[in-house]
């Protein structure tokens, strides 16, 4: 177990090296002009100053020396002070927002998060009762019904789903509407009398006392947490049904059975926490995956987190910001990862005492 | 023996107490592995409505001309379109301008030399019954082309990989792991953006992008079994005579470790067709008007206030692309059961 984990931790730097390399390679495929957004804001319009621009930069180094700039800066020929480098937090410049990449990300972020919260809760809840109550009733019509369910599930892109969830909720009924917040409630947010204090606008609303707010901001969330929810549902209750089944087969279990327990407390007490070990991992990934950017789910609902910062660079080419974007759900993921599998190896009494 | 001595009939040979399997001609010709999995997918009636469904679209996809002609026959993809007007017509509105020539089906059935938009037009009017049917032609031909070479790649790798095992595989395995480091949706969003300025719009770009990212799992699932099928008696044989590296791995190892990768790779069709439609969708990759059903259904982007009005431009499309990866999924899971070595034996 602990060389387990010992193998993962001495892994992690070098998948994360490799990240930075795979992202850096992407790079390759722009002109050294259009490179340069890595570390100035335009691109003038004169040759002569853009062959400056190339030259003051390095934008024709060799590679392996623009590779060790992009991670740590170089020092601006004019001033002396450090310009670009990854891991002092600089990005570069995003040329369809027209802000530093990073200011986007800081911008954008707290919708993310605030996404994922509300997401997460029902995709695991709901995705493990699912899955549950499915292997109990293995093979019987409740069982077949959550298998339809799922299957069409899966198949359902969330592009899709999430239009049809606002063709009916918003177009027609108007319960929903997409984007973050309401006009009228941006405007008291962007008002003297609002305390930002975490940037999450159901939590600040709250501790700004602003009730209608919060009310507007979960109406605002209640489409994309749907739409995330459905499609993720049928993975959770996929894994679920066939952990419980295999659990549900285990001599303990028998067992709980022959000793007289009632079947919902075996089902409960015995079954479950064990089949959900599996479950766990998947749902630490989940989240982060989310962290990472629903890019087709913030996209459809106008929702202003990191998914749709990504998109938007992307569709217009603006590959800077794109893989800034990319490099950052890369990195949350291969934490993740390993979050996940320490969080295996202590749940799992197998792992963790063999 | 004793059975004589008792005065019973003499044993009879086995053959004659447990009646021999007799395979039929099916059996015999695809032999035993492929006549169980044949025979689980075709009584299945989940499954069986999935091969249906993509019988259909096969049809649709080989039959588009004929359903559906083109107006100009040497651009086949591009929609035709009635006009340059913003606002969609509804399904049954009469073609006005640049009408492209009448299927053959249309008189006979409703009498009529008029041809209509079928399922309305989308903003621009781009004829959306073209794009629904010829999206059926490159929704196979962007999964087709896309999930084999991702096999071709996830084979190559994963077996290279099992075969010489030691540093080299740990390499290779390493370098799996970067490409599954990151989001699916994400990387390929990414490289798809970085290409097209490269290749020019079209459907390569968002092709070799969902490419480098999706051959992971075909390389991890086919580097287990062959590092099974590696240590099998045969294989040493063949290298007791004296075979070289190449016709080792690719005559008697990968023939017998590829069938589970070959199979879990052509069902991933469904995934990938939803996964081209979501970049078309997000505007990275085919032109506008390319028959694609993402790039139908982003047409709705623009009427997301009035898609009640509006909605066929999301429905037709969207119920297309949901049957086709459906039909993909209800066989893959039946696949999946009647391969699962658990579930052996269990009436799959």
């Amino acid at each position: 177990m602990v060389n387990y984990i010992i193998r993962r931790l001495l892994i992690m730097p070098i998948t994360i090296i490799g990240v930075t390399i795979l992202i850096f390679g992407m790079l390759q495929f722009l002109s050294p002009v259009n490179r340069s957004a890595l570390y100035v804001r335009d691109v003038p319009r004169n040759p002569n100053a853009l062959d400056g621009i190339i030259k003051q930069y390095g934008l024709n180094d060799p590679i392996p020396v623009q590779y060790w700039h992009w991670l740590v800066g170089r020092p601006d020929p004019q001033t002396g002070q450090l310009v670009g480098g990854i891991l002092r937090g600089d990005f570069g410049y995003s040329r369809s927002a027209s802000e530093p990449v990073i200011e986007l990300i800081k911008a954008r972020f707290p919708a993310t998060i605030e996404l994922t919260i509300f997401a997460v809760i029902p995709i695991i809840v709901i995705g493990i009762w699912l899955g549950v109550v499915s292997a109990v009733n293995q093979n019987n019509p409740i069982d077949q019904f959550a298998r339809i369910f799922s299957i069409i599930g899966y198949s359902f892109p969330t592009f899709v789903f999430g239009l049809l969830m606002l063709m009916l909720f918003y177009a027609v009924l108007r319960w929903f509407p997409p984007g973050r917040i309401s006009d009228w409630a941006n405007a008291v947010i962007r008002g003297p009398d609002w305390h930002n204090y975490t940037y999450l606008l159901t939590i600040d609303s709250l501790l700004n006392l602003r009730l209608d707010i919060f009310i507007d901001a979960l109406r605002h969330l209640f489409l994309p947490v749907l739409t995330l929810s459905y499609v993720s549902w049928a993975q959770f209750l996929r894994v679920t049904r066939s952990s419980m089944l295999e659990t549900l087969r285990q001599d303990y279990v028998v067992t709980a059975r022959a000793k007289g327990l009632r079947e919902r407390d075996v089902v409960n007490k015995h079954a479950r926490p064990n089949a959900l070990i599996p479950v766990a991992t998947l749902g630490g990934l989940q989240m982060a995956f989310l962290l990472g950017g629903a890019v087709i789910t913030e996209t459809i609902f106008n929702f202003p987190g990191v998914g749709s910062a990504a998109a938007a660079a992307a569709s217009q080419l603006d590959v800077v910001t794109v893989l800034s974007f990319t490099l950052l759900a890369g990195i949350i993921l291969v934490l993740a990862n390993l979050g996940v599998d320490v969080l295996y190896a202590f749940l799992d009494p197998r792992v963790r005492l063999g | 023996m004793a059975v004589a001595a008792s005065g019973s009939p003499v044993p009879r040979a086995i053959e004659d107490v447990y009646e021999p399997h007799q395979p039929n001609w099916l059996e015999a010709a695809l032999g035993p592995e492929w006549y169980r999995i044949l025979r689980g997918v075709l009584t299945n009636p989940l499954s069986v409505i999935g091969l249906l469904l993509i019988t259909m679209f096969v049809i649709v996809g080989l039959f588009a001309g004929a359903i559906a002609p083109p107006l100009n026959p040497a651009d086949p993809y591009t929609i035709p379109r009635d006009g340059f007007g913003s606002t969609p017509k509804p399904p049954g509105s009469l073609w006005t301008l640049r009408q492209p020539p009448l299927p053959f089906w249309w008189q006979p059935v409703m009498h009529s030399t008029q041809w209509v938009h079928l399922m309305g037009t989308a903003s621009g009017q781009w004829d959306i019954f073209y794009g629904v049917i010829w999206g059926a032609r490159t929704a196979l031909k962007v999964g087709v082309i896309i999930e084999g070479i991702a096999l071709i790649t996830g084979i190559l790798v994963g077996s290279l990989s099992a075969f010489y095992g030691g540093w080299f595989d740990e390499i290779l395995m390493r370098i799996t792991d970067i490409f599954l480091a990151f989001p699916f949706i994400l990387a390929a969003l990414t490289l798809s953006a970085v290409l097209t300025p490269v290749l020019g719009k079209g459907i390569w770009p968002a092709s070799i992008a969902l490419i480098a990212f999706g051959w992971m799992s075909y390389a991890r699932v086919i580097r287990g079994d062959i590092l099974a099928v590696r240590e099998r008696d045969f294989v040493t044989a063949a290298r007791v005579i004296g075979a070289k590296d190449g016709r080792i791995l690719f005559r008697h190892i990968i023939p017998n470790a590829i069938y589970p990768t070959l199979i879990l790779g052509s069902l991933d069709i469904g995934v990938i067709v939803i996964s081209f439609a979501a970049l078309s969708f997000l505007g990275i990759g085919t032109e506008v008007g390319y028959a694609d059903w993402g790039q139908l259904i982003s047409f709705a982007q623009n009427w997301i206030p009035t898609l009640g009005t509006y909605w066929y431009i999301v429905v037709f499309p969207g119920v297309a692309l949901i049957l086709f990866v459906l039909g993909w999924n209800l066989v893959g899971d039946a696949l999946r059961d009647i391969m699962d070595p658990r579930m052996r034996g269990r009436g799959a």
